[in-house]
């Protein structure tokens, strides 16, 4: 059989595969007695075993097979999953993954797994205890998952306001579809019920709803002494509001009906353990199942859809002017489509971060072994998304971050120790989108950076020279580190401090028109922090008028818009500002700084935008707001890159450019 | 023969006022007709702005004040030729592009001294075809960023 067509796809699945069995045994490792786990595992390697018989890579079917014996024995509860059979079976993995990559590169597959196979053979056969503490963990993790909703305490504290005479409440509050600052009426709400009583617990939380991580409504569990009319009037008060539901909190109809579901539940779900994990994972991987696509397939299919929203705008225009009630109808109905069409074309570039993080907690797991450190690595943000081309190129800088950090950054466990520090050193990986920009960081609870040491080596070799070393900013000195020819270890080591590193990171940052920046303090730890533009990313902006052109704010750096009085600009040292709640706040007339071309027509209100960068604000005066839109962002071209203000462009529904405002040049 | 095949340059030809200029059609992607341009605040005066060119946003320079001529009202005849030079994508305005025609490169002579102004480093040479003088342009030149810069400053 001529498999040489299937190979991509064979590659493709088989690294997929791998890579469910290194994230999935790191869980297991974790949770031993998780049986699903256990399950997805030996799925996972059971595809895989198929799949390379068929392809003929025997001694990758073979070991896949041992492996899936082992995984088989643990399923049935005769092999005790300890740290050194997860050794081994990551070691079988790291196999496995050599072969495929073998295979990549154009091999045959063929490698010595013998002494592997040998030790596979040795856990499977090795009949030991059953494991008999799993009925009883699962029993206690089952009723925490109940009452995850309203925690005990939260129960304990409507229950006694009930005997106070305060009155629970459960109020959801949705907000108009149009409405364009969800987190701010949120926050205006939050404020309206902290007056009149307590808020035990909003869905979502607080945390998504200023995230605006939802759709148009949330519920808050509210106590109070006001009666529910006088709630819901007050709440109706805050505009953009669509509707207001308060009805009354019952704690002991709240728990007869947790009680019962449980009774359902148990029924259902009887040998499934620890719900949360096993469900949130299995849910993970159905998302994951795709086709691949070429991304330049993808492009072809975004630049064609464009050109189609231009002639949807023309035909738009034309049925208007035709009058033919037929046509129009059609025309909208196309409209509505296309728009669909385009959210599913934009977001299906976007790619979550997670296929990058992913791979790191097995290698950190590795790297600490291999330096007897002990690190723990929390992950935050993953599901951020970026453009593809960013995601797979920005891998291997991380990689070298995160080496360092575990070679450099956190101290052995007894030097901790004596520092005062928790024996366990952790590395945080945290990403997010702000302004037109993702951030990772890469944070670490170790060393920190000496500065003097960083200065005296840059001095040494010739990097800076002493009056430059005088007139530097601490940052200025820690981003030393990453000029070529630098190396601060005093030993070098397997794992990192040849000095080639992280000049190669900053390039490739730099190439992707990133910038990295360093903080650190001595003895508390270092942050990397690597910002990323959203290329071809979706955004959301405000659109605004300057005369007639259309202009785009990304929603991030936004504030609040507000209109006021030309008479409540005041002047200060030239500056023109206004006190925007009990703060000062410059203005700038976009119209001025965009040399808009102005029909003189003096409106005596003003519309202004207020934006943000880090702390300062700055209002931006405007004619008019059109609206909020996703946007896709696209570069001006290389002949204009370094257009002041602006951060990009995008095209409208109608097929017109708006050049999109960098809010952050303009705060000075 | 077939030396004399390959020494032909295909270019375009294109006319701003009365003069005629040719650049090769290997660095031009497409001619457009005049589509709504808008206009990028603070560049230089000859960047007329940035269009949606099949999804794309690209620059356009008007090659009219590019070269320190008049501006003229855009009509019917006024097209965009987009041209690629080293990455960068860009159209350029024109009063109207009509041929495509070989020049023999026997024929091709260095800019005459006379109009070898500051301003004229773009013209990489003439061409003479019977009654017509063709003015090859140097696109690299018409486009370099030293170029934008020296006039930006110059306008202060």
């Amino acid at each position: 059989m001529d498999t040489t067509e299937y190979l991509g796809v064979f590659i493709d699945e088989s690294n997929e595969h791998l890579e469910v069995l290194y994230n999935q045994l790191l869980v297991l490792e974790k949770k031993p007695q998780d049986k699903s786990i256990v399950e997805e595992i030996f799925r996972a390697a059971h595809t895989l075993k198929g799949m390379s018989a068929t392809m003929g890579y025997n001694d990758l079917a073979n070991l896949t097979h041992k492996l899936e014996n082992v995984f088989d024995a643990i399923k049935e509860g005769n092999v005790v999953v300890n740290a050194e059979v997860i050794d081994i079976l990551f070691d079988a993995v790291d196999h496995l993954n050599a072969m495929v990559e073998h295979i990549s590169t154009g091999g045959d597959g063929s490698r010595n797994v013998e002494q592997i196979v040998d030790q596979l053979k040795r856990i499977e056969t090795d009949e030991a205890v059953t494991i008999s503490s799993t009925s009883k963990t699962s029993t206690i993790e089952k009723k925490k998952q109940y009452l995850h909703e309203v925690d005990e305490f939260e129960l304990t504290i409507l229950k006694e306001s009930a005997d106070r005479g305060y009155t629970n409440f459960e109020i959801t509050v949705t907000l108009r579809e149009d409405c364009l600052l969800k987190g701010a009426r949120v926050f205006m709400v939050f404020e309206v019920l902290e007056k009149m009583g307590e808020i035990i617990k909003s869905e979502p939380s607080v945390n998504q709803l200023e995230e605006e991580e939802f759709d148009q409504s949330f519920t808050v569990l509210f106590i109070s002494e006001h009666s529910k009319a006088y709630i819901a009037s007050s709440i109706n008060k805050v505009s953009e509001i669509e509707k207001v539901d308060v009805c009354p909190f019952s704690v002991t109809a709240y728990e007869e009906n947790l009680e019962k579901s449980k009774e359902l539940r148990n029924q259902e779900k009887e040998t499934t353990k620890d719900i949360t994990d096993g469900t949130k994972n299995q849910t993970k991987t159905a998302t994951h199942k795709t086709v691949r696509v070429n991304i330049e397939r993808l492009d072809i299919l975004m630049n064609l859809f464009e050109e189609l929203v231009v002639d949807r705008g023309r035909l738009e225009q034309l049925a208007v002017d035709l009058e033919h009630a037929d046509l129009q109808e059609t025309v909208e109905h196309m409209s509505r489509v296309s728009n669909d069409l385009q959210n599913i074309i934009l977001t299906m570039r976007m790619v979550p971060i997670e296929q990058v993080f992913n791979r790191f907690p097995r290698m950190i797991r590795q790297l600490a072994r291999d330096l007897q450190k002990n690190v723990d690595i929390e992950i935050i943000g993953a599901e951020t998304e970026l453009d593809r081309t960013v995601i797979d190129e920005i891998g291997d800088p991380l990689v070298h971050l995160i080496r360092n950090a575990i070679d450099h950054g956190i101290e052995k466990p007894e030097e901790r120790l004596t520092k005062g520090k928790q024996e366990k050193g952790t590395i945080k990986l945290e990403a997010y989108h702000s302004g037109n920009h993702v951030f990772i960081e890469i944070k670490d609870d170790g060393v920190g950076i000496n500065k003097e040491k960083v200065l005296s080596k840059a001095l040494k070799k010739g990097i800076i020279t002493e009056n430059q070393a005088e007139l530097l900013t601490d940052q200025q000195v820690f981003e030393l580190i990453m000029a070529s020819g630098f190396s601060t270890a005093d030993t070098v080591s397997d794992i990192s401090g040849r000095g080639v590193g992280l000049d190669v990171v900053k390039n490739t940052i730099e190439s992707l028109g990133g910038r990295i920046q360093i903080d650190a303090k001595q003895n508390q730890g270092s942050t990397f922090s690597i910002q990323l533009p959203l290329t071809l990313s979706i955004i959301s902006v405000l659109l605004i008028e300057l005369q007639q052109e259309k202009y785009a704010i990304p929603l991030s750096s936004i504030i609040e818009t507000a209109i006021i009085h030309r008479d409540d600009i005041m002047h200060a040292h030239n500056t023109k500002v206004i006190d925007f709640r009990g703060k000062v706040v410059p203005l700038s007339f976009l119209n001025d700084i965009f040399e808009v071309p102005t029909t003189d027509e003096e409106d005596p209100y003003l519309s202004v935008v207020i934006v943000k960068k880090g702390e300062k604000l700055t209002g931006l005066i405007v004619d008019s707001f059109i609206g909020q839109q996703e946007v896709v962002l696209k570069s001006l071209g290389n002949y204009l890159s370094n257009t002041f203000a602006i951060s990009g462009a995008t095209i409208l529904g109608d097929g017109e450019v708006a050049l999109i405002i960098d809010s952050n040049s303009l705060i000075k | 023969m077939e030396n004399e095949v390959m020494s032909n340059r295909k270019v375009i030809v294109f006319q701003l006022g009365n003069e005629e200029y040719a650049v090769s059609v290997l660095q031009v992607g497409s001619i457009e007709r005049m589509i709504p341009i808008t206009r990028v605040p603070q560049t230089a005066n000859f960047v007329k702005g940035v269009i949606n060119l099949r999804g794309v946003v690209t620059p356009i320079i008007d090659l009219r004040l590019r070269f320190g001529m008049e501006e003229s009202a855009f009509n019917e005849s006024t097209r965009i030729i987009i041209v690629y030079v080293d990455d960068m994508e860009v159209g350029l305005i024109v009063d109207a592009a009509n041929d495509v025609i070989d020049i023999p490169e026997s024929e091709i002579e260095p800019a005459p001294e006379v109009i070898g102004s500051v301003d004229a480093d773009y013209i990489e040479g003439v061409a003479k075809l019977e009654t017509r003088l063709l003015i090859l342009l140097d696109l690299q030149s018409v486009l370099t960023e030293d170029e934008i810069h020296e006039l930006k400053s110059v306008e202060g």
